[in-house]
């Protein structure tokens, strides 16, 4: 197959960026997308040009390290997949695809098509954990957890972290990252006596981090790799102010 | 010549003394320790941030000291870890079915062919019951009964159900556990965390680690860091092979830089090829997915009997079909070792049996469990699975059987290390797939997680303050000594090299040329001629590439080719060490099947007598040298390895 590409190039996080136009040949159609780019970037390379700088690592959906827009969508056309799993039989012969970053405040451009997600880990840092040091911990089967209430934590649980809720949120919002992490402990048992404080916290990262405000558009769970639900952000919000005076 | 022999040193393991379920609480009793007053005044390098970095970094600066990170990924979340599918081990015996510490220790023994420590093996299993614990504290949702008790399933080479899971996501799930305990500590103060940061070489003084030189891959600036210890946790390389289940970033370089200054490798040959992959389906893929192995507890697996088959797989019927593993191994069955499983599928696809546009893969069916226990079920248990081969191959696996052929996977081989952790090295670690330690010559699925998390969580935070107890605090490093302005030197050195050759080839070229060479060479089987004929073959590729690579000239900034070049300029190293090794075994044992030795059916043939010992590799800068630590079997009677 043959792709018209318009690629976001840019040096660094201060440069101004724009698109730039590539053609790439002879793909084969079980070509991954990140694949595509890597024979361009072969070509690239071989001409002395600065190669297409974009992330990946286990290329095979759970790392979350991926992180493209494409055509205009966070990780391109298909639900549920991330860009490492977008294969090039999903798009037309000849088409034109517009590649660039997920764009939001808080994730600079570092170059090219790589952002910078360290917030993300700074959301977590605040209170995405249950306090347990090594050694603690009571015997597994003591405490009883149905198996409904467990798929529901390990539905929020999936999260990949690859922000792909805040590019697509017209707002910024990283309400959809914080929620599924604030529900996945909420809902086990371990993760209980914490809760308060966890929702507190994270919340107040959250905001003070620059992201912004959910306004229930829903783009976050159409675009979301793992399928996770936008009820997690009402779970979130009814505990955040269940708490505030 | 290839190699060397000193007979003159020999390891010491540091084995305690006792009964062999006495040896780990006697280690413990006796283990000097730190007061928590003084702990604070200790810092730590733990280089890997996957599951076991992740939680030793956790567990220690829980304990008190300061620690500080290091991984290539933007967060630590991202360690390759978070891809194991299958499920994690553990002696918990939930199921009444016969479990206990001894059996699975008997079991991970045997699966490694006898080619690990007893003491270290039942270790292992004798802290796997209390992960679970630590777990499911931190809230991850393994897998339930309807009743709320935890449930399990059964893994390659074992007869009890002692394996626990989280969906098809285990992996990420524990790792997230550990991150998270991690991250608790970066925001207590008792962690830095630096991400994006690659560790160039490490720093030796007087024989002790002293620290590490890292590249920050977003600037490109380089920074020494000093430190009273140094753990690598830095993973597995089988990336080597190019096409492998493993992310394209995982690397071998922090674990040969180490092996440059001093460290011993062990046994680096000893490499797990996964039945259970996706075939390789045209020259520009970049990896091979899993399949998780969980999948042969209820797929069949399959190839036509008649090599021109043409039809479909479903239009084959009953009696066309071979069923080979079934076959060759009927107590076992689909559920035969990995090892095993992958060279009985080499065996077949060699033969002219293979399925698939390239005749490379065979068939993986799930026809009988769905007629068996409803499509629901398969639904349940496998669902995202299913989905994601899909994704993949475009194909509906409900419908139709997948196909699947073996992969480079897991890498028994690592540093060496003593049963502290140690390698030989004082005040160098190494943790995880990164170390030599448990898993003898073939991994037993499930096992690897398990190890990562028990050296992470409960092993290194006792073995390690010992060491420091004994160094004390006289000795400070110093990151302005000579040692680190000459290994800093040093890495400038290398990285202006790589740049300065502006060949005609990219750094993948000489990697996918390599991986050829390994999997052909020094992959499901070898010989003496084959891995003769690799080491000349990888000789002459790695003259080429100090005279045909080509990357981008950036030394100050984002360069992704310079980084993979430095990669690739270490695996071709090495590269030619696994050959040595593989070389210099002259018996099978197993995932290292060497043609000249197997029984009249094809099946290893181990050799107790001279090969019971785990080969260690010193560097000498030249020729490498064989140092042997025998291995004694005080309270096993090692015995062939039968699955039949
Ligand atoms: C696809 C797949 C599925 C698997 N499934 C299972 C399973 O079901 N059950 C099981 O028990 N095992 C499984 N395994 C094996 C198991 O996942 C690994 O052995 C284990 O997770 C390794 O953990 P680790 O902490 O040693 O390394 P990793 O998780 O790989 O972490 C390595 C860390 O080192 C860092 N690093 C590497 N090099 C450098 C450097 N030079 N500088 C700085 N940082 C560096 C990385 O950034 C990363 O943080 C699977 C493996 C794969 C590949």
């Amino acid at each position: 197959m043959n792709f018209k590409l318009k690629i976001w190039r840019q040096d660094n996080a201060q440069a101004a960026g724009k698109l730039v136009d590539y053609e790439v040949e002879n793909i084969s159609a079980d070509t991954s997308f990140l694949e595509m780019l890597d024979q361009l970037n072969e070509t690239l390379i071989l001409r002395g040009e600065n190669p297409i700088s974009f992330d990946y690592d286990c290329r095979e959906g759970i790392c979350g390290q991926c992180c493209l827009f494409i055509n205009g969508r966070a990780h391109g056309p298909l639900a549920h997949t991330s860009t490492c799993q977008l294969h090039m039989r999903s798009f037309r012969e000849s088409e034109t695809i517009y590649v660039e970053p997920f764009r939001a405040g808080p994730f600079p451009v570092k170059k090219d098509l790589k952002i910078d997600r360290k917030p993300l880990d700074e959301i977590i840092a605040s209170g995405g954990y249950v306090s347990v040091n090594t050694g603690q911990a009571p015997e597994a089967n003591a405490t009883l957890i149905d198996s409904d209430t467990v798929e529901q934590a390990f539905d929020a649980a999936s999260c990949i972290g690859c922000g792909a809720c805040v590019a697509a949120c017209k707002n910024g919002s990283a309400a959809l990252f914080t929620a599924a992490k604030i529900s996945h402990l909420f809902r086990l048992p371990q993760g209980k006596i914490e809760h308060k404080q966890r929702v507190k916290n994270m919340v107040k990262t959250m905001d003070k981090l620059g992201f912004g405000a959910c306004s229930n558009t829903g783009a976050c769970e159409v675009e979301c790799p793992q399928g996770i639900s936008i009820s997690h952000i009402a779970l979130m919000n009814r505990e955040y102010f269940k708490k505030s005076p | 010549m290839y190699f060397t022999t000193d007979t003159a040193t020999s390891p010491n393991a540091k084995i305690p003394e006792g009964d062999l379920k006495d040896k780990w609480s006697n280690f413990k009793d006796q283990a000097r320790l730190i007061s928590p007053g003084n702990r604070q005044k200790y810092h730590i390098l733990v280089v890997g941030t996957g599951l076991s970095g992740a939680s030793a970094a956790a567990s220690l600066a829980e304990l008190g000291y300061q620690v500080s990170t290091f991984c290539f990924q933007d967060s630590p979340r991202r360690a390759h870890s978070v891809a194991a599918q299958g499920g994690v081990n553990a002696m918990k015996n939930y199921k009444n079915d016969g479990d206990s510490i001894y059996r699975m220790f008997y079991d991970t023994l045997k699966g490694g062919d006898f080619r690990a420590r007893e003491a270290n093996v039942y270790r292992l299993a004798e802290c796997s019951s209390h992960l679970i614990d630590q777990a499911v504290a931190q809230g991850v949702p393994f897998a339930r009964e309807y009743s709320g008790y935890l449930a399990n399933r059964s893994f390659g080479g074992v007869q009890v159900s002692r394996t626990f899971y989280a969906r098809g996501q285990t992996g990420q799930q524990l790792l997230l556990g550990a991150y998270q305990a991690m991250m608790r500590q970066v925001h207590l103060g008792k962690i830095r965390s630096y991400t994006r940061h690659e560790m160039l070489d490490l720093v030796t003084e007087n024989g002790l680690a002293r620290g590490i030189i890292v590249r920050n891959m977003d600037t490109g600036a380089i920074s020494r860091h000093a430190a009273d210890a140094v753990v690598l946790a830095t993973g597995g390389f089988g990336k080597i092979f190019y096409l492998s289940t493993l992310a394209m970033g995982c690397n071998g370089s922090a674990i040969w830089r180490a092996h440059k200054k001093g460290a011993w490798a062990a046994c680096p040959s000893w490499t797990q090829i996964h039945p259970t992959c996706l075939p390789q389906a045209g020259n520009y893929q970049s990896k091979l997915t899993l399949m998780s192995e969980s999948l042969r507890n209820d797929g069949r697996i399959w190839v036509p009997r008649n090599k021109n088959e043409n039809r479909k797989a479903v239009e084959v019927p009953e009696e066309d079909r071979d069923y080979y593993l079934e076959r060759k191994y009927p107590s076992y069955g689909n559920l035969a070792p990995r090892d095993i499983a992958s060279r009985a599928a080499k065996e077949r696809i060699d033969a002219g049996y293979g399925v698939g546009p390239l005749k490379n893969a065979v068939y993986l069916d799930f026809k009988d469990a769905i007629s068996k226990h409803g499509k629901g079920t398969i639904v349940k248990r496998y669902g995202n699975l299913f989905n994601m081969y899909e994704k993949i191959t475009g194909i509906n696996a409900y419908e139709q059987p997948m196909m699947i052929s073996p992969a480079a996977h897991f890498s028994m081989g690592g540093l060496w290390v003593d049963y502290e952790l140690s390698t030989n090295i004082p005040g160098l670690y190494a943790i995880g797939e990164a170390n030599f330690s448990d898993h003898g010559a073939n991994r037993l699925g499930a096992n690897s997680l398990l190890q990562a998390c028990v050296d992470g969580y409960y092993i290194l935070p006792q073995t390690l303050p010992q060491f420091l107890a004994q160094q004390g605090k006289a000795n400070q490093p110093d990151s302005d000594s000579e040692a680190f302005f000459l290994a800093e030197q040093q890495v400038r050195s290398r990285l202006e090299g790589l740049c300065a050759i502006n060949g005609n080839k990219t750094a993948d070229h000489f990697h996918r040329e390599l991986g050829k060479i390994l999997y052909d060479k020094c992959g499901l089987s070898r010989s003496a001629k084959g891995l003769t004929a690799a080491i000349e073959a990888i000789r002459m590729l790695k003259k080429t590439f100090y005279e045909e690579l080509k990357i981008p000239s950036v030394l100050n900034g984002i360069n992704e080719e310079l980084e993979k070049a430095g990669r690739v300029a270490d695996y071709l190293e090495i590269s030619e060490l696994m050959c040595v090794d593989a070389l210099s075994r002259e018996e099978s044992c197993g995932a290292h099947f060497r043609e000249e030795y197997q029984t009249p059916d094809g099946e290893a043939r181990r050799n107790d007598s001279e090969y019971s010992y785990i080969s260690c590799w010193k560097n000498s800068g030249d020729i490498p040298v064989l140092i042997r630590e025998p291995l004694h079997f005080e309270f096993t009677k090692p015995t062939e390895r039968s699955y039949k």
